[in-house]
């Protein structure tokens, strides 16, 4: 089978734009929330979130860096990020200038959760206002899930496989499994994989809030209100932005002489088949997709040090993925360590499991795991496994496990190692 | 009723905004496709723009002859509200 590696990397997230500075205040602990600056949320059911700040921001994102004036008015900002995401991520590659029989083996497999909610709902009200011939007429193609893809396989002339998966919260971990196997079934060389959402808007925010899904009880201090597998947790902060990773088959990134970060070595799916929201009580979903994944890697569990968990901060799933992570490492668990970076950069929906499987990558890189933040009183069954509280922690790390559950019952698991 | 040159300004704003060009770039011959870029679903939203701005209206076949800044500007003055 051939090796799949990891050659390039792309953020754009609520703590930073660009790898090195997520990273960094990732590391130092920092909380991307705040109240709800796009809109006035103050009669929403939850009125904050982890918003990606503008360019003026110490750690803003600019759009008009890698996205043309003319695209970004005319598309959802899901897809400005993932443009953006993708273009760091080419650039750090050394990818900028492929011949054409490279690009013609070179593709693209960036996805989203949702896509473009803010634009459907203010389309939706130019419609109802205005009537029909007042709707863009870029409405459809700037709101389409695949539309990252089709944009950034059209400005770096990529034309291998253009796909975009759409797996809910599960969407970035997919798109990096499934790209990677297709580089492994010999139908690319290298691929652009991850996820973007951007849905800090009225009707996201009432949609999540209605699902019971989003955390209400922090107003008063939104940097305290994503905080995985503590007690007081009382639901899913909003994040947005975007990760893209560069995936590469290992000789050909070997013979050119590239930075290799990772090997992504196994991958798993799986569906609960139990309910559209709900967790599965066992957390039999999580279970089998990690086991998948371990399997896969030919790595004993024991190897794996350190696991980014999807730890949402909800009631429910944190304490489910805690149990499956324990029923599947037995005693292994007392030696590796288990955090979520949602405490920090919230839920990025379609974008998290790409943006983590990168948090991954860099404590590989860095040998440190970034902390949970927010964890000061555990729930009970949390005894003896390092869930990194408040502080970054230094420690070996060569192999590692990123989760993704969504919506609709549906899971992903990535092992990824140093080379 | 606005004068030809203060429709012209008016017009070279939208035009700017919507296809990212420079403003210099805008002159009555340009053509909006092989001068500054459109494509065109660019066309068909700078026409709802120029709809808006000038509360004129524009007939499919209308916009259709529209392709250059001097065509547009031509078609809003003769057709102003007013």
């Amino acid at each position: 089978m051939r090796r799949v590696v990891v050659t390039g990397l792309g953020l754009v997230t609520p703590l930073g734009a660009d790898v090195e500075t997520a990273w960094k205040n990732i590391i130092a602990a920092k909380s991307g929330a705040g109240t709800i600056t796009r809109f006035d949320a103050t009669d929403f059911q939850s009125n904050y979130a982890c918003e990606v700040k503008g360019p003026d921001h110490e750690y803003g994102f600019d759009p008009g860096k890698r996205v043309d004036h003319k695209i970004q008015r005319q598309v959802d900002p899901f897809i400005v990020y993932g443009i953006d995401a993708a273009g760091q991520a080419i650039e750090d590659a050394g990818l900028l200038d492929m011949d054409e029989a490279t690009r013609f083996r070179a593709g693209c497999s960036i996805g989203s959760g949702i896509g473009g909610l803010p634009g459907i709902e203010s389309e939706s009200l130019v419609l109802a206002e205005k009537g029909p011939k007042r709707v863009s007429p870029h409405f459809v193609h700037g709101r389409l899930i695949n539309l990252i893809s089709g944009q950034v396989s059209i400005k770096y002339g990529l034309m291998g496989p253009n796909h975009a998966v759409v797996t809910a919260c599960s969407t970035g971990a997919h798109s990096i499994g499934d790209a990677a196997r297709m580089i492994a079934m010999d139908d690319a060389d290298i691929m652009l994989a991850g996820g973007s959402e951007s849905t800090v808007c009225p009707i996201g925010i009432a949609g999540f809030g209605q699902a019971r899904a989003l955390s209400t009880g922090f107003r008063d201090d939104p940097t305290k209100a994503s905080r995985p597998w503590d007690q007081g947790r009382d639901g899913f902060v909003m994040g947005e932005g975007a990760g893209v990773v560069v995936l590469e088959e290992y000789e050909h990134a070997k013979a050119r002489g590239a930075k290799i970060y990772a090997e992504v070595v196994g991958y798993g799916l799986s569906g609960d088949a139990y309910h559209v929201t709900a967790p599965h009580p066992e957390g039999s979903g999580a279970f089998r997709s990690m086991q998948m994944a371990v399997k896969k890697s030919g790595l004993a569990l024991s190897d794996i040090d350190y696991i980014n968990a999807h730890g949402t901060s909800t009631p429910l799933g944190d304490e489910l993925e805690l149990g499956a992570v324990r029923r599947l490492f037995g005693s292994d668990i007392g030696s590796l360590s288990m955090s979520s970076t949602k405490s920090a950069i919230g839920h990025l929906l379609g974008g998290a499991g790409a943006v983590e499987s990168i948090f991954c990558i860099l404590a590989l890189r860095d040998q440190i795991v970034p902390p949970t933040l927010n964890l000061d009183n555990p729930s009970e069954n949390c005894a003896g496994v390092d869930l990194v509280p408040h502080k970054a922690k230094e420690r070996k790390v060569k192999a590692v496990l990123n989760n993704s559950f969504g919506f609709g019952g549906t899971n992903a698991s990535l092992v990824m190692k140093a080379v | 009723m606005a004068t030809q040159e203060e429709i012209t300004t008016r017009v070279t704003a939208l035009v700017v905004d919507h296809l990212g060009v420079d403003a210099n770039d805008v002159t009555p011959t340009a053509s909006f496709i092989d001068d500054l870029g459109a494509d065109s679903l660019d066309i068909v939203e700078l026409v709802m723009a120029f709809e808006e701005e000038f509360g004129v209206e524009i007939p499919d076949d209308a916009a259709e002859k529209i392709s250059t800044v001097g065509d547009a500007v031509s078609y809003i003055s003769e057709h102003q509200a007013g």
